[in-house]
Parts: structure tokens; sequence; C-alpha cells
């Protein structure tokens, strides 16, 4: 024990907090490297100087999220060997090849072009450099694809066999890979990683037309990211819809949980507030509409609603975590198709670029993916609990052979680290963000950077490949 | 010697980490001589030599760690338990360098603070690097399938000295990269830089491998008995003729000689551990077959391996290409 907490407490919080602060990263990589190729694609063609102006302003932003996606990631793929030793062993197997895939086929693809793509545009010219961006920008979904492959063969597992060594071993890659829940969750995560970019650029164009609407850089990122809030939020509460279908047939318990149900209801209400009590198995100060849960959950008005009371209570989630964090997720979902309507709405007044109280909506609305996001997978991993392979492997089964002081240790370390190291990389993100686009450097210390700094020009290498260069 | 999935995998993991020793070793050797370096102009060019190649330079640590457990999920479940405190201070001296290279550039005030991160951070995580491979050739006491030692088993003497090592070692190969970027006075002290560290590496090598055939009597039969003995005596000789190359390359203005020799030193030093090695992945412990993973996993990840590993080697090489040349200090800095 240490601080009163075993070495699974210990070890679940560790793994939460440096995925919490990883997760974020990825999803804004995704969505700026697709959002980065656009700009550049739109430069090439239009030739208009305006949106190579907004590559490099994002460019620097994507470079500081970048680094911070890879050092907080490197973290992870060892975590599962330091804390999670016993699943490394079983599940290793299966869920090894997947992971082995996404570096070979997205993070050598990503590390191999980010370095032409961030330092080169001089050096290989346009289309090259084009061709860099977009290589980028397929590696992060790539990347997306393999780890939600991974993450979703522990929700749904399928395709393998249990050797006598309690090893998990694949019987059928196919079945693995497009095990039952892993196309809704891809098609959810990307469209998630998509939104809280758009939103994010919305809020930096937003803040910028609030000091000077002429802005026209302000305004091209609010207008794209306006497009994006209105046509992918709809597709994104669809997706959740089908994804919360495929959960209530291969995850009962979830979706119990999520619903705040004890009991088995027919036809099931919708609770919309309450607090889930375990220990009492019901849900104190109840606000519900009747029908909307069967409607919503079985696309019919009379469909039966599983409540946890149906699962041994060693196999039921912990109902008060994914309870909230579903409905702050559902909640910043309707928030952001209301500000997307609402900006349709103006676009066609022709007061997009005017309607301050739009602007600042949407610099409200900043952060919202980020949270979204974060609660959405606190409810799918809190909601796969008390298992790390769903109804096979119990998370107290998955544990390294370490001591609580160990594991709260190294957790504190990473949470002084993290802090640190992340919380100064926001800042200056925040801070490249504040810059007034159009402007040149903005704030003068930001003017140098590795952006302008690699090596020589061409002309200069010529000179010196035809000179002396000793070997 | 069995020509089988497992052992083709061995093969591919060592040469995953020897990779990854080879090139991230030197641009944290970049960041080990920065207390060497105190001036900015000197330091912005140092890590602008690295910073397009250092994201991909660690991309095979990844590629290390997390094809271990694909194809050794037992070794992988293993090691990182023992190795517990070496490998999460590795980790945190990762984040603090990997961040140091845009955070330095986006503030005044606080570039003090990214310099030490940058500094600290490359030396700890060399030092942790070269602790563990100590800590792995003493060995690592297994039971069932689990590792059954304590805390603080990694931290010996001999592993303190492979730490050292490591580090000095990465120290040559960063100042082998200074002295192929950089002309004028910041290429002359890489030079004297490299000498100095160039020394240290080799009677730190020199020590090592005395003591090695001590530490465990696996390792003793390995290096006297015939027919692995014939190496024990080709790998120092051709150590020699590459301490030779290195030194001549940095008294003669060579600019690539010396950092092929440092990265030849490297090679012979990891081809001298794989003889001790095999065929055990931990020595002594567990051998290459038992900690392998069923062959319909070492198949299927091989398939991909075998096209895309090639491929990577090919763009990564793209990417050296493009940024090749000497670096210009008057370009950027405005």
């Amino acid at each position: 024990m240490f601080l009163g907490l075993s070495a699974e407490t210990l070890a679940r919080f560790q793994f939460a907090f440096t995925m919490s602060f990883h997760i974020v990263f990825p999803v804004f990589t995704i969505g700026l490297a697709s959002y980065l190729a656009v700009l550049e694609g739109l430069w090439l063609i239009k030739r208009d100087a305006v949106y190579l102006k907004l590559f490099d302003y994002w460019k620097t932003i994507f470079a500081i999220t970048f680094g911070m996606g890879v050092v907080s990631g490197i973290v992870i793929s060892y975590q599962f060997g330091t804390n999670w030793a016993t699943f490394s062993d079983k599940a290793g197997p299966v869920i090894g090849p997947l992971m082995g895939y996404e570096v070979l086929t997205a993070f050598f693809l990503e590390a191999g072009f980010l370095g032409i793509m961030l330092f080169g545009l001089k050096r290989v010219g346009p289309g090259l450099h084009f061709f860099a961006t977009i290589l980028v920008a397929v590696g992060t979904l790539i990347s997306a694809t393999w780890i939600i492959s991974t993450n979703s063969w522990m929700q749904t597992p399928a395709g393998y066999a249990i050797s006598p060594n309690g090893q998990f071993v694949p019987t059928d890659w196919f079945a693995i890979i497009f095990n039952p829940s892993f196309p809704y969750r891809l098609v959810h995560m990307v469209l998630a990683a998509y939104l809280t970019t758009a939103f994010m650029v919305g809020a930096v164009g937003a803040g910028h037309l609030l000091a000077n609407p002429a802005n026209r850089q302000a305004r091209i990122m609010l207008s794209m990211a306006m497009w994006m809030a209105v046509i992918v939020t709809p597709l994104q509460i669809a997706a959740g819809d089908t994804q919360g279908l495929n959960t209530l047939e291969f995850q009962p318990a979830k979706i119990a949980a999520i619903e705040g149900e004890y009991e088995t209801t027919k036809p099931a209400p919708l609770i919309l507030f309450g607090i889930p009590d375990d220990s009492a198995e019901t849900t104190h100060y109840k606000i519900e509409i009747p029908l909307l849960g069967s409607l919503i959950l079985t696309h019919t008005l009379d469909g039966e609603l599983k409540g946890l009371k149906e699962f041994p209570k060693d196999a039921r989630p912990n109902a008060l975590i994914p309870f909230f964090t579903f409905r702050i997720m559902v909640g910043l979902g309707f928030l952001m198709l209301f500000v997307g309507l609402w900006s349709l709405v103006q676009r066609i007044r022709r007061r997009l670029y005017t309607d301050r109280w739009l602007h600042r909506a949407a610099l409200v609305m900043g952060p919202a993916g980020f949270i979204a996001v974060l609660a959405g997978w606190y409810t799918t991993e809190t909601g796969r609990q008390p298992f790390t392979i769903y109804g096979l492997m119990k998370t107290a089964d998955s544990l390294s052979p370490v001591s609580a002081p160990a594991v709260g240790t190294s957790l504190i370390a990473f949470i002084i680290v993290y802090f640190i190291v992340f919380g100064a990389g926001v800042f200056y993100m925040f801070r490249l963000m504040r810059r007034t686009p159009d402007e040149g450097g903005g704030d003068s210390e930001l003017g140098d950077g590795p952006t302008r700094a690699a090596g020589i020009t061409p002309a200069q290498q010529v000179a010196e490949a035809g000179g002396d260069h000793a070997v | 010697m069995p020509f089988d999935l497992a052992t083709i995998w061995a093969g591919l993991i060592a040469f995953a980490v020897l990779a990854y020793v080879m090139l991230d070793g030197f641009d944290l050797g970049i960041g080990i001589m920065f207390p060497l370096f105190p001036d900015k102009a000197d330091r912005d060019l140092m890590t602008n030599s690295i910073a397009p190649v250092w994201d991909g330079n660690e991309t095979w640590l990844v590629f290390g760690g997390g094809g271990l457990m694909a194809v050794f999920p037992l070794a992988y479940a293993v090691i990182f338990p023992a190795l517990y405190i070496p490998i999460i201070l590795m980790l945190l001296g990762l984040v603090f360098r990997g961040v140091a290279f845009e955070f330095r550039f986006r503030t005044n005030r606080g570039r003090v603070l990214w310099d030490w991160g940058f500094g600290l951070g490359s030396t700890v995580a060399g030092l942790m690097q070269g602790i563990a491979l100590g800590a792995l050739v003493q060995g690592i006491k297994v039971e069932g399938r689990a590792y059954a030692g304590g805390w603080w088993d990694w931290l010996t003497p001999f592993s303190i000295l492979t730490g050292i090592a490591v580090v000095i070692g990465y120290a040559l190969l960063g100042a082998c990269w200074l002295n192929l970027k950089t002309h004028g006075e910041i290429q002359a002290k890489s030079r004297r830089i490299a000498l100095a560290a160039g020394i240290g590496t080799l009677v730190l090598i020199g020590v090592v491998s005395l003591w090695t055939p001590f530490v465990n009597p696996v390792y003793f039969a390995r290096w006297f008995a015939f027919p692995t003995a014939i190496f024990s005596v080709i790998v120092p000789v051709l150590v020699a003729a590459c301490a030779y190359a290195l030194w001549y390359g940095l008294s003669h203005d060579k600019h690539l000689q010396p950092f092929l020799a440092a990265l030849a030193i490297f090679v012979l030093s990891f081809v001298g551990l794989g003889i001790s090695f095999y065929p055990y992945i931990l020595p002594g412990a567990l051998t290459i077959e038992a900690a392998a993973a069923p062959d319909s996993s070492l198949a299927f990840l091989l398939v991909g391996a075998a096209v895309l590993i090639p491929l990577i080697l090919i763009y990564t090489a793209f990417a050296y290409w493009v940024f090749r040349g000497k670096m210009d200090p008057n370009e950027g800095y405005h």
C-alpha cells in the first residue's frame, strides 16, 4: 500500500493520467495534419499566399503538439511492460502485432516526413513538400486505425484462442483487426479528432475576429471551422448513435452503467440526470423522459433495456463515472451542433464575420472537443471495467508484480514532470495562437525557431559538394 | 543455427535496438555535450542539426519496445518490471529532451530551463539505457512467467559502469556528428571532445569487456571456448582498426570518416553482446524460443516487417539526404 492505495489502483490511475495527457495531443495532430494538408493544397491550387501564411501559422502549433504527442506516447508503449506485465504477457501475441504495425506503417512514416514538412519547403520544393504533408496526415490516420483496432479488440475480443500457458493466441487476424466494435469506434474517433481541431481553429479565428473583424486569415479559419462544425457534428452524432447500438449488443453492462439503470425496464425511459449509487443499486434524484431510452438504444418504442442487476456484481462497471462522463460528452456534442447551426444561419445572412456573439461562443467552445474526447474515453474505458479484455481478463489479474510504493513514486514523478512540461507546452501553444495572423512573427520572442533554421541553401550545397568535402 | 520465425525476429529486434542506438545515440550525444557549449548560437546550431531527424531516430525505440511486446511478450513482461526504475527515469529524460527542441525556441525567459532539460534529459536517458543494458547482461531473476527479483537489483557497480560507458559513447557519436555537420570553431571544439570521448569510450569498452566474462560463467565459456573464441580475437582487432580510423579522421580533417568509425565501434560492441547473449534473450533465464509469441503472431508481423522495414530505411535515408550538408549558422537567426 502507498498512501492507503493498492498497487492496482495506483497503476490504473497512472495509466489514466499518462493516457489523458497523451490522448489530447494525437487527437489534435490528427485533425491539424489533415487541416495543414488542405491548407497547402488550397495554396497550390489557388496560388493565394494567404493559405501558405495560414499553413505556417498552424505549422508551429502542430510541431509543438506533435512533439508532446511523441514523448507522451513513448511512455505509454513502455508502461504496458512496467505496470501491466501480466496483461502484456497474455495479450501481447494479439495486441502486440497490431501496435507493431502501427509503428511500422504510421510512426515511421510520420517521423520520416515530419522533418521535411516542418523544415524542408525550400529544400525540396512545393510539390514534394505537399506530398510530405499528405504522408504525415495519412500517417496520423493509419496510426488511429491500428490503435483503435487494438483498443476495440480489448472491448470486443474476437479471432483468438487461449493457449495452455494462458496466452491469447491469434487464430484469425481479420477477425481480430475488424473486431465487432472497431468500425464504429474508428469513425467516431476520427470524426472526434476533426471536430476537436475544427473548434480549436474556429476559436482562434473567432478570437482574432473579435479584435479585428477584417482580418482575412482569421475569417478563413472561422469559416472553414464552422463548415466542419455544421457538417461533421451531425455525422458524429449519428456515428455515436450506431456505436451505442453496437455497445448494447456486445457490452450491455456498459450501456446499463451509462444509462444509470439498475433494473431492467421495458419500455425504458431516458434518465437525463441522477446520481447512480452502486452500493444501494439505485439512481437517486432521477429526472427521466419516458420511452426515450428505448427509442435511442433500440430504435423502437418498447425495447427492453437490461439493468446492472442482470450482471454479477463482480462483472459490473462502476456506474457513477460513465454516467456523468457520457452526459458531458453528449452535452458538448449538442452544443457543437448548436454553434454549427448558428454559424450556418449567420453565414446565409452574411453575418458570419460580424456576429460578435457567435465569435464569443466559438471562442468559448475552443476546448469543447478536447473535453468531449476525454469524457468519451473515460466512458468507454471505465465502462469496460472490471476487465482489461472484456469478459475475459480482469484488470486485477493484469498487473505487473509491482509494489505499491514503486507505482506510487513513479506516478508522482509523472504528475510533476507532466505538469511542468505539458503545462509549459500548452502555454506556448496558447501564446502562438494569440499571435495575430498576417502580422509577421507577432511576439518578438517567437521570431526565430527551428522552423527556419535547418542547414544551408541548395546553392551553397552545390558549392560545397564540389569543394573539399573530405570523407 | 536454427532458422525459424523466433530467431528471425530476435535478429530483427536486435537490428531495431542497434538502429536506435546508432541513430538516437548521436542526437542524445548532442544533448549530453550541451554543458560544454554554453553559447546560445552554438546550441541553436546543435539542436537544429538534429531537429529534422530526431523523431525518426526515436521511433526505433518505440519499435524495439512495441516489437518486443509483439514477438517476445514474455521477455517484455519480465524485463520492464525488472528495470522499472531505469525505464521510468529514461522515459522522463526523453520527455524533457524531446519537448526542448520546440520549447527552447518559444521562450527567452524559460530557455535556461529547457536547455537544462535537454542536456540533463539526454544524459539521464543515455545513462539509464546503459544501466539497463548492464542489468540485462548481469541477468534477471525469473520465476514462472514473472520477474522475481527486487526493485534495486539493477543497481550494481557493473551496471553503473555500462551506464557511464553508454553516455560517453553517445557523446562520441554526437561530437562526430557535429564534426560532420559544422565548420569553424564549433567543429574544432567537437573534434577535441570526440578525441577525449573516443579514448574514454575505448577504455570503458575494454573494462566492460574484461569484466563481462566474470559476471556470468556462460560468457566466460562463450568467449574463451572454441569456436566462438575466434570472435574474441576478431572483434577486438576490428575495434582497434575502427579506433585508428577514428583517430586518423579526427586529426586529418576528415568529416564523415570519424562518424562512421564511431558508429562501427558501436556495431562491433553490439555484435559482441549478441555473441554473448545467443540463444538467450535474457542470459541464463529465458531463451529466444521460450519467450517467443505463437507462430501466428510472428508470421503476421513478419510479413509487414519484410516489406515495410526496407521501405522505412529508404525514406529515412531520403530524409537524411534532404538535410545533408553543413549547417549555416547565419541562416535563420534574426
